[in-house]
């Protein structure tokens, strides 16, 4: 179906019902109960999910299938951003060219990055990678203060009068898809759930569909399969006469363009854009999402992000009012004591679980999140099920 | 002229500080071939001993004065610290104020348990893990080390001053014939300088003059054969871990005094001496030394006035730009060796 | 269908909206019914704290959530009452605002404007927040207000300096009860002529963004009001830890000032830095050198230590000010955490007071009325005296503190001293002043979100 094997075709309509069904999904928890801390079934945070997704499905294409480890995939994700910005100021506020204009700004970018850093391979060819990303943030941040708004980044203002859209006057432009404002909102109440179905979420989870079919995709076509090659043996590739340069040199300007795109919809999900979009710890977060989720796998990276995303906007709520509130049942010395131990790991500690999770998932689950998911699959599926998820796992081989 | 002199002796002044951090980032990374994103988490721990070891020093009992308030108009409470009842006021005043000296002695053992326990723990099961995995658990032991701190000394700086003796400024211009005051340089920056060429040359002096040290470079080039060999290889890596976490922890000790140490004064290292160590080349100490300085005086060079006017901006990226023009005419970084961490 | 822009969350907290069974989904919401956003519905109402709690100003971000906890203890009646029983207006009861208990959700805004605005807009669209609050640096400030702008949120703005806030960034939705670079050029000017001479050669070391550019301008265009002269102004990456290759040049130079245009961290090394490179001793054409710091902050200078004596700089509030106001926040500060509040511990707390008056005022929590509410709004009582919130602009005009490095400080809170305490007067300027946009700057229209 779709040129793709009934597996992938499986994999493809799991995704999709997922970011279909993803209101309901991250919203089990009935409003106003104690739990509902944990849902995270609003717009923003879905639309980052399926955004950072689609980064992560994109720094996979390179990294999972070359194993060339790129350290400044976020530059392109804020070239991306600043691109499709400029297109929203100047020219108009449908999110389609501002998105296109992303993709393509950020292609041309990952064209000369990928153009001097593939020269390199391995560690060097990392800090090629790291170098003209923290340049790029650098400079936004201080020298190109006029186009990139410097510290306080760039947001659509009153003043701006992009050439094909008409905004009354003092009104702020807002992003949308032929008049359907990216913002608008369907609500659905049952019994005490809330649900929300948001038009710029939906258009985004659209989009990742599409992005992560292509990848699929690519994983199964012959220019795949010679991306592997590359990862596997570059010498033995190189003399059987091919060379590697305009293969991985492909891999890594489609990869740039999928974070060109996903810096485009972050701006049409939400009309602003600043420097640290690019700065290292951006770019190292890719990376963690992808190892995290399973490198080289396909959903693998999908999964790791929405990890990553999840802490970072659920955990880092928590603070010791919420706690005193759950544990309120327990007598008062027991309570205390109980928020005192849990407290370092959420609010302000996020951080903290965060890198015991890493630790654990790479200490316990070598292959990522994918490979805890098929050992669970395991327990429940018995012998002849654990022979095909070997198949499945040799298909996956976690990159280096 | 003066201003190049000056320029030089910054460039050298910040040069070691980055060939020590990448000295010891080489002896984990190029030889052990293990990616450790916690290296610049075991420099920040290090200036930490000397925040922990100067606050042991001054820990206090309190005394009320009556004669003085506190900001709520209550009697203020003076913290009288332990060491003046022992020593008395003057000597105990000495002692406090030669904590971060002393933090030296402190922060040896300290590291090099910590690096043992590192190694002995977790990094020894990532030895033949696919770098990615041992970048993502490394990374979470660096943040993991951070919040640690972070949870016990709070975010903002801690100052640590150098003893009040090492305060001043030498006056270079003087010794060399120009005007006085007019190239001085401050003592401790010096001795931080001192210091590191005693480290290196240490570190190097061990590695090629003692068994001990042959042993490891013969394990470093092939680890298996030296094995075959009945050597304990292994027992020597964890002590070259160890080795290692003591001199980025004894850079971070020596730190303290420059700039006032907080918790993520590691991360913000941390990517500059990655760049340092692969621009000098993967597997060569010399070479991590050399890019070292040699980025260090290019730093510094790029922030003077008269060159930002003419390239605005430079300071900014002068490291990534040299680092990137350094990889392509070289292939393998300054001193590169072949096949290193080149896959 | 309805089209709502964020959606209702506090609607549904108190059960209001009963379930009508799975397949019928409601079409109204309450922005329908009220004509703003989040109206609050139940007998709660909710604020969003949204400050830095990870990265380098996570111990301001402690100290700012210390404040607003404070500040819904004394809302709800708890506590000693803090600055209600001081301020000028009256309105506020300590039964919460209009009669609503008030209620908190915070956040992390890791001092980056991606994570201050997702943080914020989870605040909006998960947990409802009515106003949104907080923040450290003017990056974040400038980025969340005008999410709030968009959304239909009112802002009341945290520690942020930076002239662009309420100068060519304001939006008609955000509030800044901080003061500016400009008013700390205007009213360090006069401090550093009376005690430094008219004739004095200036360095500027400006931090390479935004907030530096603006305080440069700022302190440049007052002192050379004053007739100083300014030799060099170096630009220094945000990133930058060591400034001994940015000091060394001061040494050759014939300044005998150095501005120090950094904050946080930044300003903690190169003060270090300078001091470290004997600055301080250094004689010039005859006269000592000095070293000033135009924003100070009492973190900052703990960071520093001992280098902070004798320094110059300017302040938005210092705990040992003795009007009654003051006098009583720290009490209620004090008592509760055991030691003085910060200035950005100060700000808030006023910031959540003024915006709580406000509604009460206004009757009402739309932000346009709350908006109007405050525009123009005069007020004494919250330890600055006399303040105007001006309506042009969204900014407060009130008295500045000039302040200096205490030389002898009898506790680690107390490292600086009160060296005047600059008229409104002299910090006032026009809401299309060149510095703040100028004519162009407008506050566009305020926004109900609904």
């Amino acid at each position: 179906m779709l040129g793709l094997d009934s597996k992938d075709f499986k994999l493809l309509l799991i995704v999709a019902a997922l970011t279909m069904l993803a209101p309901f999904i991250l919203n089990p928890f009935p409003e106003g109960s104690g739990m509902a801390q944990f849902n995270a079934g609003y717009p923003d945070l879905m639309q980052r999910f399926v955004i950072f997704g689609i980064f992560a499905i994109g720094f996979n294409i390179l990294f999972g299938l070359t194993g060339y480890l790129s350290f400044g995939h976020a530059a392109f994700l804020g070239v991306g951003s600043y691109g499709a910005m400029w297109m929203m100021k100047l020219f108009s506020l449908n999110v389609l060219p501002a998105i296109a204009v992303g993709i393509i700004v950020s292609g041309i970018f990952a064209l000369a990055v990928g153009y001097v850093s593939l020269r390199r391979s391995g560690i060097y060819f990392s800090i090629l990678t790291l170098a003209f990303a923290q340049m790029s943030y650098a400079l936004a941040y201080s020298v190109l203060t006029p186009l990139t708004g410097g510290e306080t980044g760039l947001q659509i203002k009153s003043t701006d009068n992009p050439l094909l859209s008409t905004i009354p006057e003092g009104e702020i432009g807002r992003a949308s898809l032929f008049g359907l404002d990216m913002r608008a909102s369907y609500e659905m109440n049952a019994g005490d759930w809330l649900f929300t179905f948001n038009a710029g979420y939906y258009i985004a989870a659209l989009i990742m569909l599409l992005a992560f079919y292509l990848s699929i995709r690519i994983f199964r076509s012959p220019f795949g399969t010679m991306l592997r090659a590359v990862k596997s043996n570059q010498t033995r590739m190189y003399y059987t006469g091919l060379n590697a340069r305009p293969y991985t040199l492909a891999a890594f300007v489609i990869s740039g363009m999928y974070a060109g795109l996903a810096g485009g919809l972050l701006v049409a999900m939400d009309t602003q854009v600043g420097p640290e979009r690019m700065f290292w710890t951006a770019s190292g977060e890719v990376v963690l999402m992808t190892i995290l989720g399973g490198a080289g796998t396909l959903i693998g990276p999908v999964l790791g992000s929405g990890v990553i995303k999840y802490m970072e906007n659920i955990l880092s709520k928590i603070n010791k009012d919420i706690l005193h509130e759950w544990f309120a049942f327990l007598p008062d010395g027991l309570e205390d004591f109980i928020v005192a131990i849990v407290y370092p790991f959420v609010g302000k500690g996020w951080h903290l679980t965060l890198g015991l999770i890493f630790m654990a998932v790479v200490i316990f689950l070598p292959g990522g999140l994918v490979q805890g998911g098929q050992k669970i699959a395991r327990l429940f599926r018995g012998k002849k099920a654990s022979e095909d998820s070997d198949e499945k796992s040799t298909q996956s081989t976690p990159a280096e | 002229m003066e201003a190049i002199i000056l320029q030089i002796l910054n460039g050298l002044d910040k040069g070691s500080a980055y060939a020590l951090i990448a000295l010891g980032l080489t002896l984990i990374f190029g030889t052990l071939g293990v990616v450790n994103f916690a290296h610049g988490a075991l420099f920040m721990i290090g200036a930490f001993c000397a925040v922990t070891l100067s606050r042991i020093l001054t820990l206090s009992h309190t005394v009320i004065d009556e004669s003085k308030t506190d900001f709520l108009g209550n009697p203020l409470k003076v913290d009288v610290p332990y060491v003046y009842d022992f020593f008395g006021q003057a000597t105990g005043d000495a002692i406090i104020d030669w904590a971060v000296p002393l933090s030296i002695l402190f922060a040896i053992p300290v590291m090099m348990l910590i690096g043992v326990v590192m190694e002995r723990g977790l990094i020894k099961h990532f030895y033949k893990r696919p770098h990615a995995d041992q970048i993502l658990v490394t990374f979470g032991l660096a943040i993991v080390l951070q919040e640690v701190i972070k949870y016990f000394y709070g975010a903002n700086p801690i100052p640590t001053p150098a003893p009040e003796a090492f305060t001043g400024s030498f006056d270079f211009g003087a010794m060399l014939g120009f005007d006085p005051n007019m190239i001085i340089y401050p003592y401790w920056r010096i001795i931080y300088f001192i210091f590191a060429a005693i480290i290196i040359g240490g570190v190097f002096a061990f590695l090629q003059f003692t068994t001990f040290g042959m042993v490891v470079r013969a394990g470093m080039a092939d680890r298996e054969t030296v094995k075959l060999l009945g050597i304990n290889i292994d027992r020597r890596f964890t002590l070259m871990f160890g080795l290692a976490a003591a001199v980025a922890g004894l850079a971070g000790v020596m730190y303290t005094p420059i700039n006032s140490p907080n918790y993520h004064m590691g991360m913000d290292f941390l990517v500059l001496s990655f760049v340092v160590v692969v621009v000098g080349g993967m597997g060569s100490l010399p070479g991590a030394v050399l890019a070292g300085f040699l980025l260090g005086t290019l730093e510094s060079f790029a922030s003077m006035g008269a060159v930002l006017e003419v390239l605005p901006g430079i300071n900014q990226i002068v490291i990534y730009l040299v680092a990137i023009i350094i990889l392509l005419t070289r292939p393998r970084g300054l001193m590169g060796r072949k096949g290193v961490m080149e896959d | 269908m309805s089209k709502s822009n964020f959606t209702r969350r506090g609607l549904l907290k108190t059960g209001a909206a009963t379930g009508a069974g799975l397949a019928l989904p409601t079409y109204l919401s309450a922005a329908a019914h009220e004509g703003y956003l989040n109206a609050p519905t139940g007998s709660t109402v909710t604020l969003g704290f949204n400050v830095p709690q990870s990265g380098p100003y996570a111990d301001e971000g402690a100290d700012e959530l210390r404040a607003y906890e404070l500040a819904v203890e004394h809302l709800n009646g708890g506590g000693d009452g803090g600055m209600l029983n001081t301020f000028s207006s009256k309105a506020l009861q300590g039964n919460g605002i209009l009669g609503k208990k008030v209620e908190y959700v915070t956040g992390d805004t890791q001092t980056k404007s991606d994570a201050a605005r997702a943080s914020a807009k989870s605040m909006i669209e998960k947990d409802g927040a009515i106003m949104i609050t907080g923040g450290s640096s003017s990056g974040v400030a400038v980025a969340v207000q005008a999410l709030c702008q968009e959304a239909g949120i009112i802002f009341m703005a945290g520690l942020t300096h930076s002239n662009d806030t309420t100068g060519k960034d304001r939006k008609a939705n955000g509030f800044r009860h901080f003061f500016n670079s400009y008013m700390s050029g205007a009213a360090l000017a006069p401090v550093l002529a009376s005690n430094y001479g008219t004739d004095r050669k200036a360095y500027h070391l400006t931090a390479d963004y935004n907030w530096g550019y603006t305080t440069e301008e700022a302190v440049r265009a007052s002192t050379e009001a004053m007739g100083w002269e300014t030799v060099a102004a170096v630009k220094t990456p945000l990133t930058q830890t060591d400034f001994s290759a940015y000091i060394t040049p001061v040494l050759q130079s014939d300044a005998d000032v150095l501005v120090l245009n950094h904050y946080g961290g930044n300003m903690v090394n190169s003060l270090t830095n300078a001091v470290q490179f004997g600055l301080r001793e250094k004689m010039v054409n005859g006269k000592q050198f000095e070293i000033v710091v135009p924003l100070y902050s009492r973190l900052m200078a703990k960071g520093a230590g001992e280098n902070v004596k004798g320094i110059f700089g300017s302040t938005n509030w210092h705990w040992s000010l003795q009007d009654e106001g003051s006098q009583a926040f720290v009490k209620s500060f004090g008592t509760k955490y055991g030691f003085p509040p910060s200035q950005a511990a100060h700000t808030c707390y006023v910031q959540a007071l003024l915006y709580a008056d406000a509604v009460e005022r206004a009757g009402s929590f739309a932000p346009c009325a709350v908006a109007e509410a405050l525009e123009g709004f005069e007020f004494d009582g919250m330890g600055n005296g006399p303040t105007l919130y001006r309506a042009e602009d969204h900014q407060c005009f009130k008295d500045v503190l000039v302040v200096k490095g205490k030389e002898n400080p009898t506790s680690e809170f107390d490292l600086l001293e009160i060296v005047e305490v600059t008229p409104v007067d002299q910090v006032m300027y026009a809401p299309d002043h060149p510095q703040m946009g100028g004519a162009e700057a407008s506050l566009g229209t305020c926004n109900n979100g609904a």
